[in-house]
């Protein structure tokens, strides 16, 4: 039995596990990928220590710290539910089952997706829930962003420096992004704004050759060879039955990282913390690694 | 058997950066290919793979979508 398993390995995640190697825990790490959401951000210019630093290179310097510590790391792995023992949980996976005294959850976001006719079928296929990462394969092609938000804008302004024409399709009235990303979209001559209108379906035929758009119960078709969904994030708590949680499905915490069962610690993303943010996401790591430690030195 | 490996990838993209790296961590030479400079070979890597998604690894003419560690294992015999 493990003292600790940490589930994700984002800033949360990555923090919490250097806290207990140095807490000398006997820890297992269970992750998807590493660097969660961090890995597919653009440029990062508010993690102190580092004026400018990519997604990548950030999540490079996490990944790095981590190994130095000699780390019992499940990658490409899948919690999908805990079963609640006498003293332990128990944490099944899509490879296998882990019992542990205690539990960190710090499984954060993914991308929200859009649920029209096309979106499954056209994944990979001209649809993308990644600008940072497929972006370049749509150079010189026009394309949609879905969504009015920072990311929806901060993909824009990436694809204007290589698509032909870049629409935004935004379901509200205006723009919600920040007021600076928003001035340079708009700038842009590349950009259509089409707020108030909705997508509807996607079509094509291998590959992505159009979207419907409605505006006003007015539906139209516009053809775009790419389409970027920026519609927000979801938490990944629904492995975690049994934990409470809000009514966005973020895991509730209180200040010490602790969910209503003893034992089980949450941080990051997928928590209900005030701000997520890469620092934020790792401060609270931190608090949770110690939390559990303190948890166990209590009960041994 | 000597493996002949090929990756179709983008530089800020982050599992190809793990794929690479998990290639490098086993000794195994590859060919790198940027597709976001080169439309060309991004055209071949959808071809091969019929869809638009990066990393694409072309092992031995066999192809992988994305990175797939336990399916790459597999066709490098690791």
């Amino acid at each position: 039995m493990y003292d600790l398993i940490i589930i994700g390995a984002g800033p949360a995640g990555i923090t919490a596990s250097v806290y207990a190697a140095r807490k000398r825990m006997n820890f297992l790490v269970i992750t998807k990928d590493i660097g969660g959401q961090t890995a597919w951000s653009g440029n990062i210019e508010n993690y102190t220590g580092y004026q400018f630093i990519s997604g990548p290179e950030l999540t490079a310097k996490f990944e790095e710290h981590m190994k130095k510590y000699n780390i019992d790391l499940k990658e490409n792995e899948q919690a999908l539910a805990l079963e609640r023992k006498e003293n332990s949980i128990l944490v099944k996976t899509d490879k296998g089952k882990y019992e542990t005294a205690t539990l960190i959850i710090a499984s954060g976001k993914t991308s929200k997706e859009l649920g029209v006719p096309g979106e499954k079928e056209f994944k990979n296929r001209g649809l993308t829930y990644c600008a940072t990462c497929d972006g370049p394969l749509f150079t010189g092609k026009d394309v949609a962003v879905v969504g009015g938000g920072n990311s929806a804008l901060d993909a824009a302004l990436q694809l204007v420096k290589i698509a032909r024409r870049v629409y935004i399709i935004n379901i509200a009235d205006n723009l919600t992004g920040d007021a600076i990303m928003q001035e340079k979209v708009n700038s842009s001559k590349k950009v259509s704004i089409l707020n108030n209108t909705r997508i509807t379906s996607i079509f094509g035929d291998k590959m992505v050759k159009g979207i419907k758009i409605e505006k006003k119960d007015k539906e139209e078709s516009l053809a775009v060879e790419g389409i970027f969904v920026e519609v927000g994030l979801k938490p990944n708590s629904a492995f975690a039955r049994g934990i409470d949680i809000n009514e966005n499905g973020e895991i509730k915490v209180n200040c010490r990282n602790e969910t209503n069962i003893p034992g089980v610690f949450a941080a990051g993303d997928v928590t209900d913390v005030v701000e997520k943010q890469i620092i934020i996401a790792a401060g609270e790591g931190s608090k949770a690694a110690l939390g559990a430690f303190r948890y166990l030195s209590r009960k041994r | 058997m000597d493996n002949k490996v090929k990756i179709y990838s983008i530089p800020t993209c982050p599992y190809c950066i793990r794929a690479k790296q998990f290639l490098k961590e086993n000794n195994i030479p590859f060919e790198d290919v940027d597709v976001s400079e080169n439309q060309e070979a991004a055209q071949e890597m959808i071809d091969k793979s019929g869809q638009m998604g990066v990393p694409v690894l072309d092992i031995n003419g066999e192809i992988v979508t994305g990175f797939d560690k336990d399916r790459i294992s597999q066709l490098l015999g690791l």
